[in-house]
């Protein structure tokens, strides 16, 4: 018997306000750390693929649709530029680097990427079997997308035109595996990486032109779009505002439009996270409630506690206990619930193929969320507790 | 052992209580007798410290227990004092045994098994430790009243019309059942009652 085994002990013997309660504040912390889990690991995820990319360029049209597009391969591109604007940006010295992208097709859902090597170095790409892709119609896979397609080395395939999977297939130009990449946990992984001269060489397969050779003049070739690192912060504002008073060619820039979107979306996270708190206040009323409505039952128990020599505090403490043994267990399953359905919403991202959300991952915030349902549950004991430290033993006693 | 003098108490501007004088020695046993209003309950709750007189000196062990405050006060009640209500009081969701050490716990004593059983031995319902007070007999939840009263071994045993909800069989049983619990453990037995069956049980009677 101590003050931990009796408040539990009270806290059993009214099942029906119990479960109120720790149903409540489990809810309403389970709310809140889905949200803190799948919204911090979506923003780790989407960070962590546009890290080293200072601007994105490509065709006029949405800066949103070209970051979605270029960096994250989720959305159709804005259009082709120009090759020769690879050059025009290498020449620039306030560029450290620049990495074209010739987009398109796709396979099976997954997007075939024409990308020199750089853009897989740049990912931290290594190679599980094979090599990377040296002629034309040669493929690398990305870990996902050879897990799932139970693709490897030596297959061959034809993408089809259009990022849907569902365009005409280029029959006429089939592609050939030579190599499987390790799992990068970036986008690398759900891409099917090629030169870009795979894709010229696709496209001009369609023409019904006859092209073999390797080294194909650039001349007139168009890519999608381009990756820049700068070489310093200053080219942020200069060098955007250079490419986009061209005819043609706009740059977008990813730290820029992600937080737009991360604003655009966050209103229903706020919203759900209003929800989530509202939930947990509601916990606290009705441990509240509980406490309360259960005094005035309690009042013998209480005064007769006295009698056997427990002080006023100790009383106070007990309701106080009542109120964080509720504050705890509901926290606690909130927190497993929490995770458990942020695994199950990561195992349906990754279905969707967006994958990096798991329920195994802990944040630092999750300790404020416990904080606030113990202050919620403690301030909702506390006048109880008054109450019950303020118990007239012996008024109570004459009564009865 | 026990010494009152001028003791008064006023609920307001009623008088409830007024005790010239009192002497108690160790091991005796007392019947306070009076009718409802009398200030039997005062008296009973000012020797145990849970209620402050208006006026008087009281020492219980060479204890002047008015000069104990707050949580001195309580632990000093929970070590030398049991008290036996008239209502009982049982906390109904434990068990016999665990209402036994809730009083080992609240008086800070050691929470010692053998003694609970022990005690519940001796009131003869050490075979109902495991059960909760809604499953025993009125009978039985007295006795495991007055073994809760007693378990810590307390100095001054205190009942407050303990006989008043009983037939004059269990009455009778329940005053010696006390007198035997207070001689077992060499303790005061002070018994606050206007049952005008168990007057004669004791010599000691203190008429307020």
């Amino acid at each position: 018997m101590n003050l931990a085994s009796l408040s539990v002990s009270y806290v059993r013997a009214r099942p029906l306000q119990t479960v109120l309660s720790l149903l409540l504040l489990a809810l309403g912390v389970a709310t809140v750390v889905v949200l803190l889990l799948v919204i911090g690991q979506l923003e780790e995820r989407m960070q962590r693929d546009a890290r080293g990319v200072d601007l994105v360029v490509g065709a006029k049209g949405s800066p949103m649709q070209l970051i979605l597009a270029g960096i994250y391969h989720a959305d159709a591109p804005t259009g082709n530029i120009p090759f020769s604007a690879v050059g025009l940006l290498e020449k620039n010295r306030m560029v450290k680097r620049v990495m074209p992208l010739a987009l398109g097709d796709s396979w099976r859902g997954y997007r075939i990427v024409g990308a020199r090597k750089d853009y897989l170095d740049h990912h931290g790409a290594e190679f599980v079997a094979g090599k990377i892709f040296e002629k034309n119609m040669e493929v690398v896979l990305g870990a996902e997308v050879a897990a799932r397609t139970g693709t490897g080395v030596g297959a061959t395939f034809t993408g089809a035109h259009g990022i849907s999977g569902e365009g005409a297939e280029h029959a006429d130009a089939p592609f050939k595996v030579v190599g499987v990449l390790a799992k990068t946990n970036s986008v690398l992984d759900r891409l099917v990486l090629t030169s870009i001269g795979s894709v010229w060489h696709v496209h001009e397969e369609h023409k019904g032109e006859d092209h073999d050779e390797e080294d194909e003049n650039e001349e007139g070739r168009e890519v999608t779009v381009l990756l820049v690192e700068f070489a310093s912060p200053l080219a942020a504002a200069t060098l955007s505002r250079s490419i986009n008073a061209q005819s043609g060619l706009q740059a977008a820039s990813p730290a820029y439009e992600t937080a737009r979107l991360f604003r655009m979306i966050g209103v229903g996270v706020e919203a759900l996270r209003g929800f989530g708190a509202i939930l947990i206040l509601a916990a606290g009323l009705s441990v509240f409630i509980a406490l309360y409505s259960a005094l005035e039952e309690r009042r013998y128990d209480l005064a007769v506690m006295r009698t056997l020599g427990a002080s006023p505090r100790r009383l106070f403490g007990l309701l106080m206990t009542e109120g964080l043994v509720l504050a705890l267990s509901g926290a606690l399953i909130g927190l497993a619930l929490g995770h458990g359905l942020a695994s199950a919403l990561g195992a349906w991202l990754e279905h969707e193929q967006y994958p990096g959300v798991t329920g195994l991952q802990y944040r630092p915030e999750e300790l404020w969320v416990l904080g606030v349902a113990l202050v919620v549950s403690l301030a909702a004991a506390l006048l109880p507790a008054w109450r019950a430290y303020r118990t007239d033993v012996s008024q109570t006693l004459a009564k009865g | 052992m026990i010494s009152v003098r001028g003791l008064t108490h006023r609920y307001g501007a009623a008088e409830a209580l007024r005790l010239p004088e009192w002497r108690v020695a160790q091991g005796e046993r007392w019947l306070v007798l009076g009718a409802s209003g009398s200030g039997k309950t005062t008296l009973l709750h000012i020797l145990a410290g849970l209620v402050r007189p208006s006026g008087g000196e009281v020492e219980v062990f060479d204890t002047d227990i008015l000069s104990l405050e707050g949580t001195r006060l309580d632990a000093w009640r929970g070590a030398n004092v049991g008290i036996v209500l008239q209502a009982l009081h049982l906390v109904k969701h434990l068990t016999v045994r665990d209402n036994l050490r809730l009083a080992q716990y609240l008086a800070h004593l050691p929470q010692d098994e053998a003694r609970v059983a022990d005690t519940l031995g001796a009131l003869g319902v050490a075979d109902k430790a495991a059960r909760k007070p809604a499953q025993l007999s009125q009978g039985e939840q007295q006795r495991v009243a007055i073994a809760r009263a007693v378990v810590n071994r307390p100095r001054l045993l205190l009942a407050d019309e303990p006989t008043a909800n009983l037939d004059d069989v269990a009455a009778s049983a329940a005053i010696e059942l006390l007198a035997e619990q207070a001689a077992r453990y060499g303790a005061t037995l002070v018994v606050a009652t206007h049952d005008a069956r168990v007057k004669g049980k004791f010599r000691e009677r203190l008429e307020l």
